[in-house]
């Protein structure tokens, strides 16, 4: 059967509207580059010209430099470019980030980007598109990744961080500094104790504040920072300063790390830490599911991840699914998830 | 279950040993002594034998959850724990039930005379009355291999402490061969009778490997040193003139070594041995891979004992004329271990040959000493601080071991494969190959240990990025990556292609400075052969 060119295909430099000559978070140097969100294997450096949701803008800036050539666009705002259709729609994933419709001749092409469905009372919440077309993330298409509601795990981390302080140690949690950080210090209950943000983290966190987000106010680490201050608290830290000197040197810890990949045991267990909460800000078996049967589509592009094994199952569902073999993320390493 | 999944939820929700001791502490002094009893069954690896097929578990979860079989097993290889892959992808639970963990073993336990009908409506109503974390557990009791961060030196703590006993009093009780299905708690643990148990080993004392100068150790006239002899570690205990040969992982070994039934007859009673069983003939000790035709054999025939006949090189005694004695230091046990070895010799018992002490008057000269092991085909040297007792379990200090450095050899990894539990996201298990004369990569070792787990991160980004094949779980990969690999010891193999197989091979370094051009052939491997293998 003939089928006629994809409104968006797969080109070594990333996905690409020939309709348009635009580029959907390009890996490689293109002159224009529509954005999903701002982490840093969709948000590349060195494109001539970038377009974001509006609340994207900052973070864009605050990652790639203040002098980019870069443009927001309100959420469900129509543009045209070369007469073809574009709009951004919430993807609930983090702060600004975005679901690409492209739309043309009749043809309507969802990219998603990373998405969450839950509301975590911090990002837009995601919005569900129709689309003939959808290009979906799944970054835990395997029916073993199914979360609990965010208040679930929420109170997990409360009683770690409640049973810690009363021990008198420090509890430390790690978070990506984009996105999952801030959605935890959303949602902490500050009744507990202190919360220490890691320099990186609480950088973020203005940007998110001058974007239009609101967020407690929280302190942040600094080499005078001392024991004595911190006893009780909560740090919340990138991943990978978890096993700094300057975060072991703060007292008796106890460590969390709140990821996705902490549903299964083993990776729970090769990490070391104390604790590992499930909270991730990627879509779970269910929601992936879900999303793409309510959105009608006829044809089904999987990226990231498990993206040859989620293809085969929607296939043997009946439905016409394809692994797009991009270069996002990379499922291997738990600090992936963002 | 639900104390015993609260147990598990402590457990796994912490690091810190010490946290572990109370979550036990907190459970045994809770549970009934029945549970306690499993409890401890468990963690010291005595589960009942399976009654119920994994193959079936697997098929019915799949069935339960709606997921095709292949989509099942994937996820199992993503987890790499089949009880846990069951507990994550089944629905939720439709109701609940307080059976304790006693109750659900003999459930299981039941389900050998069943069919396999009967079997699936007891192992699906039993998963829809559970939350996930028990489930896990009930899978667990099913499948075996129960490994959730309780060692046996951890749960033998947690019982001191409950029981307010020594360790090694508490160790020594939980040795041998016992099931909770004859014995209970109070005969296992608390009752001054069991000594009876004419059959219990020692716990073993395991020495670390050497990890400092020689110089550092003091003294030269403090130490003796022995031959690290390649076997098998064993307990040859006799007491009331009936002989008992227990395993380092606590097998009972009495009929496939017939050789020392023999010391039945000879004088001396009520002592235990420790030492190394190898094949053993006129010309000395023999390979390993001898030893190995004899071992998992329960039946010896005529022949075995002639071509492979063993002995016990004793190096220890700890029980004499019925008496402990492994707080006595080393060099008095020597003096009482000679008496009875010299014992059996003037009955002329040859089965057991006193592990001879090598004599050095100096380190540099014991270093002399320490490079002919290779030639003698021991596997290094034993250091036996003079004045040191026999500790239990795996200690720093007293005894320390030194190995001879390993063989080595560069080779190209073909073929990957996921690891289990801790590392089931990254790739670990790999196989090597070498250049044959025709110019192509001939497979010779499979290894799954030496690299960091950020070396692991990264070789699993190779393997994503550069596979060629996929064969169910393994993938062949362009074969680019060069490894040093380090082995014990070489033979020849009539099952693998390369017509070598190596003791113990695991990977030494990665060689990111080697071209897989570089890497060694199998002639390399084959002169090694030449002079070291049989």
């Amino acid at each position: 059967m003939h089928r006629k060119k994809d409104l968006v295909a797969l080109t070594n430099r990333g996905l690409y509207v020939e309709a348009a000559d635009v580029y959907i978070d390009p890996w490689k140097k293109v002159n224009r580059a529509l954005i999903t969100h701002g982490h840093s294997d969709h948000a590349r450096w060195g494109n001539k010209h970038y377009m974001c949701a509006n609340s994207s803008v900052e973070i864009l800036k605050h990652r790639l430099g203040n002098d980019l050539s870069i443009q927001g666009v309100a959420f469900g705002e129509k543009i045209y470019i070369n007469g073809v259709n574009f709009s951004f729609h919430p993807a609930g994933h983090v702060a600004g980030s975005a679901q690409i419709r492209v739309e043309h001749k009749g043809e309507v092409c969802v990219v998603t980007g990373d998405y969450k469905t839950e509301n975590d009372g911090i990002t837009e919440p995601f919005e569900l598109m129709r689309c003939n077309t959808i290009i979906t993330e799944c970054t835990f298409g395997l029916p073993v990744y199914i979360w609990d509601r965010q208040y679930l795990v929420m109170e997990q981390v409360h009683d770690w961080w409640a049973s810690n302080s009363r021990d008198g140690k420090v509890s430390v949690i790690t978070a990506y500094s984009l996105g999952k950080a801030q959605r935890l210090i959303h949602a902490l209950d500050m009744n507990i104790g202190k919360v220490f943000c890691h320099p990186a983290i609480a950088k973020m966190n203005e940007v998110y504040r001058s974007s239009g987000f609101r967020l407690p106010e929280t302190f942040v680490l600094s080499p005078s920072t001392t024991k004595k201050a911190v006893k009780g608290g909560l740090l919340v830290v990138p991943p990978a300063a978890l096993d700094s000197k300057a975060i072991q040197n703060l007292g008796t810890l106890s460590t969390g790390i709140a990821s996705g990949w902490m549903a299964l045991r083993g990776n729970r267990r090769r990490r070391n830490a104390d604790r590992g909460f499930v909270l991730s800000d990627h879509s779970d078996w269910i929601s992936l599911n879900r999303v793409i049967e309510e959105s009608g589509a006829s044809r089904i592009l999987t990226t990231h991840g498990y993206s040859v094994t989620f293809a085969r199952w929607l296939s043997e569902k009946g439905l016409n699914a394809q692994p797009l073999n991009t270069e996002f993320g990379d499922n291997t390493s738990e600090d992936s998830d963002h | 279950m639900k104390l015993f999944t609260q147990l598990y939820r402590r457990i796994d929700s912490t690091t810190s040993v010490s946290r572990k001791v109370s979550a036990l502490v907190d459970y045994f002094n809770e549970a009934s002594d029945s549970d306690k009893l499993w409890t401890i069954a468990l963690f010291t690896h005595r589960r009942p034998r399976r009654t119920i097929q994994t193959a079936l578990l697997r098929t019915w979860a799949a069935e339960i959850a709606g997921l095709p079989q292949w989509l099942f097993e994937e996820s199992y290889h993503t987890v790499g724990d089949l009880a846990e892959t069951i507990a994550l992808v089944l629905p939720e639970p439709k109701h609940s039930q307080d059976k304790s963990l006693t109750e659900w073993i003999k459930a299981i336990i039941d389900q050998r005379e069943k069919d396999e009908n009967e079997k699936k409506h007891f192992v699906l109503s039993a998963w829809a009355s559970m939350e996930k974390d028990e489930r896990f557990l009930f899978n667990k009791l099913i499948t075996g291999g129960f490994r959730i961060g309780v060692s046996q030196k951890l749960m033998t703590r947690a019982l001191a402490t409950f029981l307010d006993k020594e360790e090694n009093h508490v160790a020594h009780r939980l040795m041998g061969q016992w099931s909770p299905a004859d014995t209970d708690f109070e005969s296992l643990l608390v009752r001054a009778d069991w000594q009876d148990d004419l059959s219990k080993p020692y716990p073993f004392f395991l020495a670390y490997a050497l990890e400092r100068e020689l110089v550092d150790l003091g003294p030269t006239n403090a130490w003796a040193a022995e031959w690290k002899w390649d076997g098998i570690r064993a307990q040859l205990i006799k007491r009331k003139g009936v002989v008992f040969v227990w395993s380092r992982g606590e097998e009972l070994i009495t009929d496939t070594f017939p050789e020392f039934k023999a010391i039945r007859e000879v004088a001396a009673d009520n002592f235990v041995l420790d030492g190394e069983i190898v094949v053993h003939d006129e010309s000395g000790v023999r390979p390993f891979n001898h030893l190995q035709k004899r071992l998992g054999r329960k039946k010896v025939s005529r022949k075995m004992l002639q071509d492979y006949p063993v002995k016990l090189l004793a190096y220890d005694l700890l029980e004499y004329e019925g008496q402990d004695i492994r707080i006595r230091p080393y060099a008095k046990r020597r003096e009482y271990l000679n008496e009875i070895l010299f014992g059996l010799q003037e009955k002329a018992e040859k089965s057991i040959l006193l592990s001879e002490e090598v004599t050095f008057d100096s380190w540099i000269e014991l270093k002399d000493v320490h490079e002919k092991a290779r030639s003698l085909k021991a596997e290094g040297l034993m250091l036996k601080e003079k004045n040191s007792g026999y500790l239990d379990g795996r200690r720093r200090g007293g005894w320390w071991k030194w190995k001879v450095d390993p063989f080595t050899i560069d080779a190209v990894m073909l073929y990957a494969q996921r690891g289990h539990g801790r590392r089931s996201n990254l790739f670990t298990d790999f196989t090597f190959a070498v250049w044959d004369d025709s110019g192509s990569l001939v497979p010779f070792a499979k290894a799954y240990s030496g690299l960091t787990d950020s070396e692991f991160a990264e070789v699993t980004n190779f393997v994503n990025r550069n596979t060629i094949e996929r064969f169910g779980p393994v993938r062949s990969v362009v074969p680019e990556l060069v490894f040093e690999l380090a082995f014990e010891g070489i033979n020849t193999s009539k099952r693998h292609k390369s017509g070598v197989a190596l003791r113990f091979p695991r990977i030494r370094r990665w060689r990111k400075d080697k071209l897989p051009s570089e890497a060694n052939n199998l002639a390399d491997l084959k002169a090694l052969l030449e002079v070291y293998g049989e």
